[in-house]
């Protein structure tokens, strides 16, 4: 797994503490408190989940072990534009696999990776509810429909600096 | 109490609602076959996570079947242990857990005591089906000084994680990612050594298969025996008498003290001595300084910090070090048994016997798996040469000791050497939870009274309850006494001392459940709770037979500190029988 190091400001300390302090520091709560610091942070690196195995008095391994577990929970950034390519029944059958591997080999990372320069990653996700529009792609929170392997290369290109 | 009526293979049994049908059936005499499952009953730890599978059983009206360990039983219950359909299941699903099992059996270290191995033998398992497709995991070996985590032969059944979270709230394992990618792991898949894993080896005690288990020294051990240039010295700790002879199929609590000796002679060590001794040394350097607190103490001495805490076992000093850095003030200086025999081993004995430190070997025997790590220590090292140069459990001296041909049940009882042999009942009794603070008392009661101590049992301080407390009267000072065994109660105890809930003069705390003689070194005990109870029993047998039970009655201690250390608590001894401790929740930072 990529290892990425991360120096936590106070602010950031402050910020992941005031959300276990919502939770009332329940040990119990430790999957909602990680959604919320997920959505606040947008990952959870290995330092953050300290700090929320101190707040709620859970050992780091515990931690550990349910962000690996949901594959909801990621402990890489994703890009500047995250791409979330559906895989659901529809998308599938009408050939999602197919793009989802154009856009592994032309970015050259894995699904759940990030590119070195930050600026793409790769998801997977189950049906956005346009399965008429199938296969879908979405890229940020814009949505392509009818994907093909060939149009790859094009939907990158907008996003060129 | 409501009970509860069901029948059990055809044979008709009532118990309290609330009860598993696992627990059931053992009351007619029906053993249904656990893996994961582990019921430490004393303890309080009863571990089922139904998540193995191999204990199902057939529950009429039921569609599914029931794993029998963590279903409850319900009225009119009717439940089949043992039929076509159950051992099918029971059978693949033990297939499956072997599908991606190394067959490496036959030079695994769990070999014969493996409870995977044993299963497959009950089942009469002959083929693995769908064993070409099943995926082989490749997770890393991880070796550190004491603990080795092969995770390849890992079956989830998560009991390390219980021992390790529940029962010692040491918080090193957990189980990681899903599916067959899923393992038991210190956080962020961490080296064991990095974690903070205290390698008490109560997960290597509990572990079912070869995935968790002891490095191994035995090799280079007779390597040394071999070589004419060394001479290899041994001490023994105490709890390793009162447990060895169950390897050799003794029953549990029987006293092997002179078989042990007689073995290690033969297997070629030149001195064999006592950890005991070491121990009363313990008590004459600790006791000193519990007194030298507590007269501060009682003279308005704001300076000084009581309680004073135990600093003999090496999986407690790792805890404190990683888990209570703002208590490090706090435990004695005093170094442990094991470390104080090798500092004086090579000096004192060294000197006694004209041999070079270097070509000295000192080994010990442990119920410990911590005192691997302990002996690697920096600071018991001189010129990077250790004090004890390794240590060796009581499963690898049993192992040892079948490998040189020796018929031990036929051996002679024989004597320790002197002059590091020589000891005491106080320092038998450092094996049992309670002993070394009973041992510290016996002392500390004639320094500080300057009175002869006429009994010297304190049935106060012994038993198996996780947190125990007295007060002793130091002729009309009420000394308060904590005692701790498993690292879990030690936690309780230490937190309500950092609260001001409670307060006491001397903590004693052992890692293990019953201390050392429930080491992780110790024979497998499967959580038998009688064992640890019959062991502690030898231990104290061993004690009351001694002609001397105090410490500072020892005889070669006397001379040791004649000749050698001046007086307890000297400069002497505090270069040689002292240490200091380290901040090692540092280590908890992910780098």
């Amino acid at each position: 797994m990529s290892r990425i190091k991360v120096e936590l400001k106070k602010k950031d300390v402050d910020t992941i503490r005031e959300i276990c302090k919502s939770f009332d520091n329940q040990p119990g709560e430790l999957i909602n408190v990680l959604h919320k610091t997920q959505h606040t942070f947008g990952y959870l690196p290995a330092e953050v989940q300290e700090v929320v195995a101190k707040e709620l008095s859970v050992p780091v391994a515990k931690v550990y072990g349910v962000v690996t577990f949901y594959s909801f929970f990621s402990m890489i950034p994703k890009g500047k534009h995250p791409i979330s390519i559906c895989t659901g029944t529809a998308c599938y059958v009408r050939g999602a696999e197919n793009v989802l591997a154009e856009f592994k080999k032309t970015l050259k990372i894995e699904v759940g990776e990030t590119t070195a320069d930050g600026k793409f990653s790769i998801s997977c996700l189950r049906c956005v509810g346009a399965c008429g529009l199938a296969p879908v792609v979405m890229v940020g929170e814009k949505t392509y429909g009818r994907v093909s392997p060939e149009m790859v290369k094009d939907i990158l290109k907008e996003y060129d600096e | 109490m409501e009970m509860v009526k069901l029948t059990i293979d055809n044979k008709q049994v009532e118990v309290p609602r609330g009860t598993t049908i696992y627990k059931a059936a053992k009351l007619v005499g029906v053993e249904i076959p656990v893996l994961c499952y582990m019921d430490l009953k004393d303890l309080n730890i009863e571990h089922k996570p139904g998540g193995c599978r191999v204990c199902v059983v057939e529950v009429e009206g039921r569609r599914n079947l029931a794993p029998s360990c963590s279903t409850e039983v319900t009225e009119g219950m009717v439940v089949k242990t043992h039929s076509i359909r159950v051992l099918n299941a029971r059978r693949t699903v033990l297939e499956l857990l072997l599908s991606d099992h190394p067959k490496e059996c036959l030079t695994c270290a769990k070999s014969g005591n493996c409870d995977l191995q044993n299963m497959a033998i009950k089942m009469g398992i002959r083929e693995i089906h769908n064993e070409d497709i099943a995926e082989m995991s490749t997770y890393r070996m991880d070796t550190s000084p004491a603990i080795i985590r092969d995770l390849n032969k890992c079956i989830m059944c998560r009991r390390c994680e219980t021992m390790c979270n529940d029962f010692q709230t040491v918080g090193a394992l957990s189980a990681i990612n899903r599916g067959f990618m899923s393992v038991v792991a210190p956080a962020f898949e961490m080296d064991l050594e990095d974690s903070v894993c205290t390698y008490c080896g109560q997960c290597v005690a509990v572990c079912p298969t070869g995935a968790l288990t002891e490095v191994d020294h035995t090799r280079q051990l007779i390597r040394d025996l071999a070589n004419p240039s060394k001479t290899v010295i041994v001490q023994t700790a105490p709890a390793v008498r009162a447990a060895l002879g169950e390897m050799f199929d003794l029953p549990a609590g029987t006293l092997v003290t002179g078989k042990m000796v007689a073995a290690l002679r033969r297997l070629g060590f030149k001195y064999v001595f006592d950890t005991d001794f070491s121990a009363d040394l313990t008590i004459m350097e600790e006791g000193t300084e519990l007194l030298d607190r507590l007269s501060r103490h009682l003279s308005g001495d704001k300076n000084v910090k009581l309680p004073i805490l135990t600093s003999c076992c090496p999986g407690w000093v790792n805890f404190f070090e990683s888990q209570f850095i703002d208590m490090l003030e706090i435990p004695s200086t005093a170094r442990s048994p094991q470390q104080m025999f090798g500092s004086i081993a090579k000096t004192y004995f060294a000197d006694k016997i004209s041999v070079k430190r270097k070509d000295l070997v000192v080994v010990s025997i442990m119920p410990c798996l911590a005192k691997k790590y302990e002996c690697t220590r920096d600071e018991f090292k001189v010129d990077g040469n250790p004090d004890v140069d390794y240590s060796v459990s009581t499963r690898e001296l049993a192992h040892l000791i079948k490998q040189a041909n020796i018929e031990f049940h036929s051996l002679p009882e024989e004597e320790f050497d002197n002059p590091l042999g020589e000891s005491t009942g106080a320092g038998v009794i450092f094996g049992a939870t309670g002993g070394v603070i009973e041992a510290a008392v016996r002392t500390a009661y004639e320094l500080f009274t300057k009175k002869k101590l006429e009994k010297v049992d304190f049935m106060e301080l012994r038993g198996m309850d996780g947190i125990r407390e007295a007060t002793i009267d130091f002729n009309g000072l009420p000394v308060k006494i904590g005692i701790a065994h498993g690292l879990g109660n030690a936690r309780k105890l230490l937190e309500d001392i950092r609260s001001g809930k409670s307060s006491y003069h001397a903590i004693e705390i052992m890692a293990c459940p019953g201390g050392c003689i429930g080491g992780g070194g110790q024979p497998l005990h499967h959580g038998n709770i009688e064992i640890l109870k019959q062991r502690t029993a030898a231990i104290y047998r061993e004690d009351a037979s001694k002609p001397i039970r105090k410490s500072h009655e020892n005889p070669y201690i006397v001379k040791l500190y004649e000749e050698f250390l001046g007086k307890p608590m000297s400069e002497k001894s505090h270069k040689l029988l002292h240490t200091h401790y380290v901040d090692k929740s540092k280590k908890i930072i992910y780098i």
